[in-house]
């Protein structure tokens, strides 16, 4: 079973569920960034792998996912522990899925620690975004 | 100099809570040590040898005396009273307690300062010219872009987990002081025809087991497109770069493996994509910047004690022939304190001498003190007349040793007496050949001459750039130094040439000095140095006085 993160806290309900399979995709931290224009085509859900925590590569996807426009519901799935919670939301992020175990390790308030990524934010303040 | 801003406090505040939080969750188990590492490592905490370093941030090598009365304080509170000043213009302690690092880094916040990204796979310290804002030959002030760097890089949500470290450097004088052409990412200020500032954009340089000169991905960025373009080529780096092979990661290789142009086509797609992100704030908050770095007011007085003493006082003259720089303003000069006394561990200093730094910069130079990459510290604004007295207050520490750019200056990372990467040692090495030459007094003759020694393959001694590199490598439990001749770490960068077999490690200093007595004997006059008479006569000479005798021998049995 999994665990779904978001600034609430831990989720009890999917915020996406009422999303059709065929409007689902999921991305590898492989994914080629030339055919993310392709492959968003007519999502509504976007899940990004995290094989690891250690592989960052989900982070920059995600930043090029909304770049390219996608309004949709995006999540980072996998190895993302509670300390890059903040950098999941700002790269783009709504939610986070972790497995039981790790979620076990990592309760509720290790994650809610990070519910305040809008501040102390150096990206928003270059980018004129309110922090 | 930067101030912090509120946002800045109240960022290093919350940066320092949250890594307290990680010690707590590293010892509870909630942070298993697999993710604990790369956490610690991105808040300067390394561990070494015999115990945990922290690696404090000097950005762009600039301090003021607080700070440097506090690095005093933490060398004396919680290490053994001495800190150890880096090739990237950092400060190390090398005998931190982990339950006493976050006090450590609460301790630097007070002054501004911190151990943010200092380690890991992340944006590390920008480093800029030491002598920013004092140079007689800048363009312009790189302390600026820097900061701006700084606070660009700091936290990037996208670039704490690189496929390794990435280090950018900067430099505003034609005159390369920063190595920028050995970085991930140099930065070359520079003008376009039409007097536009911008910046020549280098990337894929890099020292460690394969040296790269970096290549020309822009010649002209301008200005204001800074952010979006750097952010650009990490992005496309973050995506592109090898994560099989810790030794394949870094950008050089990418760039290597892909050819510039195939780089470049991507960074610019991305750099289209990206721009839009950025809608000018940056400028503005850039511009507030370079504000906090006008530079000091400077006093016009006579320079009569500083001309009395140098008539007549030889030591005094031969300090300042050897580390006192041409300065911008009138009457000032740029004064080079040297931790490489004959003997000492390069680039160390004690608490003292960090507090009788701290107080000369605060009495006699504008209260600015740098940290530069050849691991000494700069006084970068101190008037003539004020120099006799920096001078005799230096001396009383040890810190008058004038030697800047000579033989005995040499940069040496900390090799196996405290890196648990180190094959060899680099700084008895460094030690006996400062030793050998002082005895000798043969250092003023020889001149301008860079040995830069380093304990293993990854080169953070840069040996690959020093006009004589040493790199300590271990052959079947036995020391054994290879030599490179040639290397070059200014604008017109090279990569040094291997001479032949290494040498064990009490055949090395008699091998450097008869490399120094090939280039005596070979030189035109005193007036061509080392790298010049190399470039002239190539390496036959050297290597002849290296292995000819052995050569001669093996081909007589």
């Amino acid at each position: 079973m999994t665990q779904l993160i978001n600034d609430t806290g831990f989720l009890t309900e999917d915020p996406a569920q009422w999303i059709p399979s065929d409007h689902i995709i999921d991305l590898t931290s492989d994914t080629d960034p030339a055919k993310l224009s392709d492959l968003l085509h007519g999502m509504e859900l976007v899940r990004v792998d995290f094989p690891s925590f250690a592989d960052g590569r989900g982070f920059t996807l995600a930043r090029l996912i909304r770049q390219h426009g996608f309004q949709g519901h995006l999540r980072a799935r996998g190895h993302v522990i509670a300390d890059q919670y903040a950098m999941a939301r700002r790269s783009g992020f709504d939610d986070v899925e972790i497995d039981d175990v790790l979620a076990a390790r990592q309760p509720e308030a290790q994650w809610l620690a990070r519910a305040n990524w809008q501040d102390h934010d150096y990206q928003s303040r270059l980018r004129g975004l309110a922090a | 100099m930067y101030r912090y801003t509120d946002f800045d406090t109240a960022f290093v505040a919350e940066r320092n809570a949250q890594f307290r939080a990680q010690v707590e969750r590293r010892i509870d188990g909630s942070l298993t040590e697999d993710e604990f590492k790369p956490l610690r490592l991105m808040n300067g905490l390394y561990l070494q040898l015999h115990a945990y370093m922290l690696r404090v941030a000097v950005p762009y090598g600039t301090l003021n005396s607080a700070q440097m009365r506090q690095l005093a304080m933490i060398a004396d509170r919680w290490d053994k009273g001495y800190g150890h000043f880096t090739t990237r213009q950092n400060i190390q302690f090398n005998w931190p307690k982990l339950r006493d690092v976050p006090d450590m880094l609460d301790a630097l916040a007070e002054v501004q300062m911190h151990a943010i990204q200092t380690s890991g796979n992340t944006i590390r310290n920008v480093t800029a010219d030491h002598f920013a804002g004092a140079a007689a030959d800048e363009i312009a002030d790189p302390r600026p872009v820097a900061e701006l760097i700084r606070q660009w890089s700091t936290d990037h949500p996208e670039f704490q987990f690189l496929p390794r470290k990435f280090k950018v450097a900067v430099t505003g004088s034609p005159n390369d002081r920063a190595v920028t052409k050995a970085h991930d990412i140099g930065l070359r200020m520079v003008r376009n025809d039409a007097g536009d500032a911008g910046f020549e954009v280098i990337v894929g340089g890099g020292l460690g087991r394969t040296p790269m000169i970096g290549k020309i991905i822009n010649s002209f960025l301008p200005e204001a497109d800074l952010l979006p373009y750097l952010e650009a080529i990490v992005s496309v780096w973050n995506l592109l770069g090898r994560r099989d092979n810790k030794y394949k990661s870094r950008i050089k290789i990418t760039v290597h493996e892909h050819g510039l142009d195939d780089i470049r086509a991507r960074v610019e797609e991305r750099f289209a994509l990206l721009k839009s992100a950025f809608t000018g704030i940056d400028q503005q908050l850039y511009a507030g910047i370079k504000a906090d770095f006008a530079p000091p007011a400077f006093s016009t007085r006579d320079t009569g004690p500083f001309d009395l003493s140098y008539a007549n006082d030889p030591v005094f003259r031969a300090w300042v022939d050897s580390n006192v720089n041409a300065h911008r303003a009138p009457g000032y000069a740029i004064a080079q304190i040297s931790l490489k006394a004959h003997g000492a561990t390069p680039g160390d200093a004690t608490s003292d001498q960090m507090r009788l730094m701290a107080d000369l910069a605060a009495q006699y130079g504008h209260d600015e003190l740098r940290v530069s990459h050849e691991q000494n510290i700069v006084l970068p604004h101190v008037h003539k007349a004020d120099l006799p007295a920096v001078h005799a207050a230096l001396k009383t520490l040890g810190l008058a040793t004038a030697n800047i750019g000579k033989i005995s200056d040499i940069i040496a990372c900390p090799g196996m007496d405290y890196c648990a990467l180190a094959t060899a040692r680099s700084i008895p090495v460094a030690q006996e050949i400062a030793t050998r030459y002082n005895e000798l007094k043969l250092e003023n003759d020889i001149g301008d001459l860079k040995i830069k020694i380093s304990g293993c393959i990854n080169a953070c001694g840069h040996h690959h750039v020093g006009h004589i590199g040493i790199l300590g490598l271990d052959r079947a439990g036995v020391e054994n130094y290879q030599i490179t001749l040639g290397g070059d770490h200014t604008e017109t960068a090279q990569v040094g040439q291997r001479t032949g077999p290494g040498f064990a490690y009490d055949e090395i200093v008699p091998a450097v000095e008869r490399i120094v007595d090939t280039y005596l004997s070979e030189r035109t006059d005193a007036d061509e140095t080392f790298i010049d008479t190399f470039r002239r006569v190539g390496m036959t000479p050297f290597k002849t006085a290296l292995y000819g005798e052995a050569e001669k021998r093996a081909k007589a049995a």
